[in-house]
């Protein structure tokens, strides 16, 4: 047997290219079959997502929730965890860089607050995990299970919070008081700004950048520490990882609570970003879709920022659709979220083998002459 | 930075007041139970209706699916030069605010909800009057001395509902017990029939046999309970007695078409003011819904009672409790 391999770019680009065209395909049959113009639909979404400076700003500000929350799933699904749960840990987290700005943004200047900001969101979203992480590793609880369970209760401890204590007391709505400037992240656009770069307002500001890092720093985390090696070992062979004198239940713990902390930052976005001020449901579903956007990057932080670009693109762009075609309702863009999520999540087998063994049988025709 | 920040906003306050706001874009954006929820969102969703038919004018629609598409929604409707734009729903406040401030050219108008900008005008209801007659109405029919209330979520709003209601309870029979739920605690639960209905049933067992749900679009699984266990039901925002007749013994009407309807007609004459427009029984901004549908349900002596109650509130002899006036119902 020769030891031929598939091209790298093959898995890489080939195959998610030919499942996102292949959702786009079916996209356009929906939107054809309910009367309307495909083609006009995918004009919208394309010129909404990338066409125009402002439009890609927003792009880039919802993808950068989902390298957070891609990146969380990801890092567990590594150690062989299925973390749901970054939903609520985004929640948890942005409650923590909520009470940090709200306790220090009338004393401490921006440098001050920023990176305490950063500790309490990933301190925050890390509790929350921990405590499924613990179930988990000590008392056998399916993770998968508690950590849905913790979404429910994060956002009903939210909701406690912000109507008994965190909400201003001389409204109806559940916001608590705006943060003062010098608690905000600030916007790209104004850091842009003096250097004659005009990128349009859009709400993209500094967490994308520390986003950027986390991709970063979850690639030498994962393959170029031992901990990492660790880690992969546990999610590969959990036998073989105890066998090999691994801590398994204390790397659980760990990893859990790495991933947690990575879908807190969701809240650094959210909350110091954009809100300036702490409020209900600002985790949107995000948690969620970091699930879809991790199984799409492959579970590799490079692949990963690729995924929540275009993620962002199709929450931007769809936003765009549902404005310009009122005909197009907001829930056929939910369809072909849906669409794409299918193709190239849970579908990727469909063309991955075929293809695969093609480029398998040409290079060994290729060696065999 | 903060000076950076500054002149950011003022080159865009620059921009926006070059679109001139002439008031004859008219916009609405819906909340996320969508313009077809039967309760809330369909109430400005007839007004916006009606407005339509009755000028020719038509409406510019939004429906945002997730909280970013809100401000979203809103700062691209105000750039086009939408106005006045009526924002539905206290849940849409923080981001009307911001989008307000940086087009002070464009007129919002937000209902349920006070925001104090010279070009917003906030439209809240006295959701306590309306919920004070429907908690009389449902004291005077049970049989149980136990009715029931089904809120979607443990917020401000939806208490300024129950506390009406409790009341009006207590001052027809200060004995009855009120059972009180929440659906839940996201922006799902103003969307959640089965959750409702589950919710419906458990009241159910404990006695109640008149439930009062103030739930959005989950109160359509809240009816369909009531209507399966034999029990009665009383709707929300608007007129839903024609969905269960015979079940629904009344509805608590906020009349959220009216206040869409004359935003946009004021705008039009341009008579549209900013600042705060509450809207009670003496308004019929809320009152409760008698018609076809209900009337079996509801004898002679009740009718008379109700309106006796009504007249009294509108005179303050009976002085209904503002759960938003300090946080607390008194109880």
């Amino acid at each position: 047997m020769s030891q031929a391999k598939v091209p790298v770019w093959v898995n890489l680009a080939l195959i998610p290219l030919l499942n996102i065209s292949l959702a786009f395909l079916i996209s356009g049959l929906v939107i054809y079959a309910i009367g309307q113009d495909p083609f006009e639909a995918a004009g919208y979404m394309l010129y909404g997502a990338f066409g125009y400076n402002e439009g890609i700003g927003y792009t880039l500000y919802y993808a950068t929730n989902f390298i957070f929350t891609g990146l969380a799933v990801s890092v567990a699904f590594k150690a062989g965890l299925f973390n749901i749960g970054g939903e609520g840990q985004a929640y948890i987290g942005g409650l923590g860089v909520g009470l940090v700005c709200l306790a220090l943004d009338h004393t401490m200047p921006f440098y001050v607050i920023a990176p305490l900001a950063i500790i309490g969101a990933a301190v925050f979203g890390a509790a929350w995990a921990y405590i499924p992480a613990y179930l988990q590793a000590k008392r056998g609880s399916h993770i998968v299970i508690t950590t849905i369970m913790f979404n429910f209760i994060a956002s009903s401890l939210m909701v406690y919070l912000m109507v008994n204590w965190l909400k201003s007391p001389d409204s109806l709505s559940l916001n608590s008081r705006t943060f003062e400037e010098n608690a905000w992240m600030p916007y790209l656009h104004s850091l842009l700004m003096p250097l004659g770069i005009d990128i349009g307002d859009s709400p993209l500001n500094g967490a994308f950048i520390w986003a950027l890092l986390c991709c970063v720093g979850v690639w030498l985390l994962i393959w170029h520490t031992r901990w990492g090696y660790q880690l992969r070992t546990l999610g590969t062979n959990p036998t073989a990882a105890k066998y090999a004198g691994i801590d398994t239940s204390k790397v659980t713990i760990w990893v859990m609570m790495i991933s947690g902390a990575l879908a807190g930052f969701v809240g650094l976005n959210e909350i110091m970003g954009v809100n300036h001020s702490l409020l209900l449901n600002f985790a949107a579903g995000y948690g969620f879709a970091g699930i879809a956007v991790a199984l799409m990057g492959r579970n590799h932080p490079f692949g990963i920022l690729l995924a929540a670009i275009l993620f962002g693109a199709l929450y931007q762009g769809g936003a765009e659709v549902a404005f310009d075609m009122p005909e197009i309702t907001p829930d056929i863009v939910v369809v072909i979220q849906g669409l794409v999520i299918l193709f190239s999540g849970a579908l990727e087998h469909m063309f991955k083998d075929r293809i695969e063994g093609f480029f398998i049988r040409r290079a060994t025709a290729a060696q065999g002459k | 930075m903060k000076g950076v920040f500054l002149a950011s906003v003022t080159a865009l306050a620059m921009s926006a007041s070059l679109v001139h706001a002439a008031d004859d874009k008219p916009a609405v954006v819906y909340d996320q139970a969508g313009k077809f929820d039967k309760s809330f969102n369909e109430g400005v969703y007839n007004g916006v209706k009606k407005y339509t038919a009755d000028t020719g004018q038509k409406i510019r629609e939004f429906e945002p699916k997730n909280e970013a598409q809100v401000e979203q929604g809103l700062r691209r409707l105000a750039k086009r030069g939408y106005s006045p734009i009526v924002a539905v729903g206290y849940s849409m406040s923080a981001a009307t605010e911001k989008v307000a401030k940086d087009f002070p050219n464009i007129h919002f108008s937000i209902i349920d909800s006070v925001i104090d900008l010279p070009n917003v005008q906030s439209i809240v209801f006295k959701e306590q009057e309306g919920s004070f007659l429907v908690g009389a109405l449902a004291a005077m029919k049970t049989k149980t001395n136990t009715v029931g209330f089904i809120g979607a979520m443990d917020v401000p709003l939806i208490r300024k509902f129950s506390c009406g209601y409790k009341q009006g309870v207590k001052y027809i029979a200060p004995n009855d017990k009120v059972i009180v739920n929440m659906v839940g605690s996201t922006g799902a639960a103003f969307t959640d029939p089965t959750k409702g209905s589950e919710l419906a049933k458990s009241q159910f067992s404990q006695g109640v046999d008149v439930v009062f749900a103030a739930a959005g679009g989950t109160g359509i699984g809240i009816y369909q309970a009531a209507a399966d266990a034999g029990k009665y039901a009383i709707g929300v925002d608007s007129n839903q007695n024609y969905l269960h007749p015979g079940v629904m013994l009344t509805s608590m009407v906020k009349r959220v078409d009216q206040a869409a309807y004359n935003t946009y007609k004021t705008a039009a004459e341009g008579t549209w003011k900013p600042g705060l427009i509450t809207l009670g029984l003496a308004d019929n901004g809320v009152s409760w819904a008698l018609d076809k549908y209900n009337e079996k349900q509801v004898t002679p002596e009740m009718v008379a009672k109700m309106k006796t109650i009504r007249a009294d509130i509108i005179s303050g002899k009976i002085q209904v409790h503002d759960y938003s006036k300090n946080g607390s119902c008194n109880d």
